[in-house]
C-alpha cells in the first residue's frame, strides 16, 4: 500500500448522529460521532452496552442511515448495503442453511459479480484452506461448531476482498476457550494479509487483543471517548494491564477519576 | 479467612482404562432395532393393524350394505384396477385436481410477492385472507356453476379457491419469519426484488411454505371429491367423486369403498412418496426440520 493512500482515511465517520424509533419512543443511539479508519487498521469500537456500537456498525453497513453527519467509505457516501463492506454478525444463523460451507462462500462472489466465474471456485477454496475448513468444505452449515460456522463467516466476507470487514460481536455467542483461539487465528489471517476490519465488542480484553486502534464510547446515548493505541500481542503483561485499567476507568469511572489513572 | 477453615485433600490423578479392556465400546444395532427404525416400515404396519380390525369388524357385523369386508373392498378395487374403471376416473379426478393446484398455487406467489415488496400488497393479502379463507370452497359452487357452467370450469374455479388461501397465507407467514440476520445477509450481498425473494426469502422459508402446499393439497382433493358428489353427470366422464356417487345409487357398497380407498391411496402416495421426497432433500437436508 502507498503512503499517499495511506493517508486518506478508508471510513470517514464526521459528526453522526443515529436515532431509531421503538413502538412508543425515538431513541438516540450516538451523538455526533467522529472518526476516521486508515486502511489496514484494526479498528475496534468498544462500549458498555447501550451505546449504540452496534448501530454504528450497521450505519457504516448501510443498513442504517444518519439523522446527521454523513459516512464516506474511500470518499463517496454510504447509501445503502453493498458486498464492498461485508458483515460478519454475531448470530450463528447468518450463514444460509440451505447451501454447504462451499457454496456459502462461494454465493456472494457469484451473486455480486464481484468475481470472475472462472476464479470463482480456486477463490471458495483458497478463503476456506485459510480458515482450516477444506475437511468441512462440503458439510452443511447445521453439522457445525459455533466455532466452524463463525469461521465460514470470516470466510465468506474474506474471499470477497471487501474494502473493509464488519464484525459485529463475531466471537461473543463462543464459549471462553474457542473465543481466545478465534481471536488468535483472526490476528493470523490479519498479519497474512492486513485487511482493513472494524471490530466491534463489549470486552476490553477482546479489544486490546484483537484491535490496532480503539474507540471508546460512552453509554446513552454513544458519544466519543476516547481514540486510543492498542499494544502489540507481545508487550508486557504490565502494560497490557495498564491499558487495560485505564480504559476501565475511562468507561465506568468519573471523568475525574479517568484523568488521574491517565496521566 | 484461616487456611485450616478448608480440611488438606490430596490431589487426584487418573489413568483412563485402556478402550479394548472395557468391554463393548460401540456395537452395530440388531436387526429388529433398525428394522424399528425405518418409518415407512412402522407405519406399514399400523396400516395392516388398521385393515385388520376393519376386517375383523365388518365380519362380525355382517351386513355388506353398510360396511363390507376389507376383503371385499379391495376385490372390488383390483377389479377396478383392472378394468381400467378406477384408473380412468382418478386419472379424470386428478388432471382436473392438477390444473387447480397449479393455478391456485400461482395465484397465491403472485400475491405474496407483491405483499413482500409493498406495503399495500400486505394489506390487501391480510385481508383477502381473512375474508376469504374461512369461506368453504363447496359455497361457491353454485356461483361457480353459472359462472362458469356445467363442466371442468367450474370445478376448476373452486379448487383455486381452496389452494389459494391456504398456501398464500403459510407462504407469507413464512416470509415473515425469517430472521433479520439472514435478511441482512441478503442485503449485503447486493440482492434486492426477484433475485432477494428466490435466493433467500424462499429457502428460507420453505419449511412454511412445503406446508402451505401440503395443506392446499387436501383442500384441493376435499373440494374437487365434494364438487364431483354434486355433479359429473354432465361433464361426460365424471371422477372418482362420480363413481362413489354413482355406486351408492346402485347400492354397490364395496365399489363406494374403493372409489374411497382410491382417495386414500392416492393421499398416502403423494404425501408419502413425493412431498416426503422433497422434504428429504431440503429442509431435513438443511437442518431446518429434524
Amino acid at each position: 500500500m502507498s503512503a499517499s493512500s495511506d493517508a486518506t482515511p478508508l471510513v470517514d465517520v464526521r459528526g453522526m448522529t443515529l436515532q431509531y424509533k421503538t413502538p412508543d419512543r425515538l431513541v438516540t443511539a450516538t451523538y455526533r460521532v467522529d472518526f476516521q479508519v486508515y486502511p489496514g487498521d484494526r479498528f475496534v469500537v468498544l462500549g458498555p452496552s447501550g451505546c449504540g456500537k452496534s448501530t454504528l456498525l450497521k450505519a457504516i453497513g448501510g443498513y442504517h442511515a444518519p439523522v446527521e453527519g454523513e459516512i464516506r467509505l474511500k470518499g463517496t457516501r454510504v447509501g445503502k448495503p453493498g458486498p464492498d463492506r461485508m458483515m460478519v454478525f454475531q448470530e450463528f444463523d447468518q450463514l444460509l442453511p440451505w447451501r454447504t460451507v462451499r457454496e456459502n462462500v462461494a454465493f456472494p462472489l457469484i451473486a455480486s459479480g464481484r468475481c470472475a466465474a472462472r476464479d470463482v471456485a480456486q477463490r471458495t477454496q483458497a478463503s476456506i484452506v485459510k480458515v482450516g475448513l477444506q475437511e468441512f468444505a462440503d458439510s452443511y452449515p447445521h453439522m457445525l461448531s459455533g466455532g466452524m460456522k463463525q469461521r465460514v463467516a470470516i470466510a465468506r466476507a474474506m474471499a470477497m476482498e471487501p474494502d473493509v470487514l464488519l464484525m459485529d460481536e463475531p466471537f461473543a455467542a463462543l464459549d471462553a476457550l474457542t473465543r481466545r483461539r478465534m481471536q488468535d487465528e483472526l490476528l493470523t489471517l490479519w498479519s497474512d494479509t492486513r485487511f482493513t476490519v472494524v471490530f466491534v465488542t463489549h470486552s476490553i480484553a477482546e479489544a486490546i487483543k484483537v484491535g490496532s486502534r480503539i474507540l471508546l464510547l460512552t453509554p446513552h446515548p454513544g458519544q466519543v471517548r476516547a481514540e486510543l493505541n492498542s499494544l502489540p500481542p507481545d508487550a508486557d503483561a504490565g502494560a497490557l494491564a495498564a491499558l487495560e485499567r485505564r480504559i476501565h476507568a475511562m468507561l465506568f469511572a468519573e471523568p475525574a477519576d479517568a484523568r488521574a489513572v491517565a496521566a | 479467612m484461616s487456611e485450616g477453615s478448608i480440611l488438606p485433600r490430596p490431589e487426584i490423578v487418573r489413568e483412563p482404562v485402556a478402550a479394548g479392556a472395557l468391554g463393548v465400546v460401540e456395537k452395530p444395532l440388531s436387526a429388529w432395532e433398525r428394522a424399528t427404525n425405518i418409518g415407512a416400515l412402522r407405519k406399514f404396519a399400523l396400516l395392516v393393524g388398521l385393515a385388520l380390525v376393519w376386517e375383523v369388524y365388518a365380519r362380525w357385523l355382517n351386513n355388506p350394505l353398510l360396511l363390507p369386508t376389507f376383503m371385499a373392498t379391495l376385490e372390488a378395487f383390483v377389479r377396478g384396477v383392472v378394468d381400467g374403471e378406477l384408473l380412468g376416473k382418478a386419472a379424470t379426478s386428478l388432471r382436473v385436481l392438477l390444473i387447480g393446484y397449479a393455478l391456485g398455487i400461482a395465484c397465491a406467489a403472485l400475491l405474496t410477492f407483491l405483499a413482500i415488496l409493498t406495503r399495500v400488497g400486505t394489506d390487501l393479502l391480510e385481508l383477502l385472507t381473512s375474508m376469504f379463507n374461512p369461506l368453504p370452497a363447496i359455497a361457491l359452487l353454485p356461483l361457480a356453476l353459472i359462472w362458469f357452467g356445467l363442466g371442468y370450469g367450474s370445478i376448476v374455479f373452486v379448487i383455486i379457491h381452496s389452494v389459494l388461501w391456504a398456501v398464500a397465507l403459510n407462504t407469507h407467514a413464512g416470509f415473515l419469519s425469517v430472521s433479520t440476520t439472514l435478511r441482512m445477509v441478503g442485503r449485503n450481498y447486493g440482492l434486492t426484488g426477484l433475485r432477494y425473494v428466490t435466493a433467500i426469502l424462499i429457502p428460507a422459508a420453505f419449511p412454511s411454505i412445503l406446508t402451505g402446499l401440503k395443506i392446499g393439497w387436501a383442500f384441493a382433493w376435499r373440494t374437487l371429491i365434494a364438487a364431483e358428489l354434486v355433479f359429473g353427470v354432465s361433464s361426460g366422464a365424471g371422477g372418482l367423486g362420480w363413481f362413489i356417487y354413482e355406486n351408492k345409487n346402485q347400492l354397490d357398497i364395496p365399489n363406494v369403498f374403493a372409489g374411497l380407498f382410491t382417495v386414500i391411496v392416492i393421499g398416502l402416495v403423494v404425501e408419502n412418496a413425493i412431498f416426503r421426497w422433497i422434504e428429504v432433500r431440503t429442509v431435513r437436508k438443511w437442518g431446518m426440520q429434524s
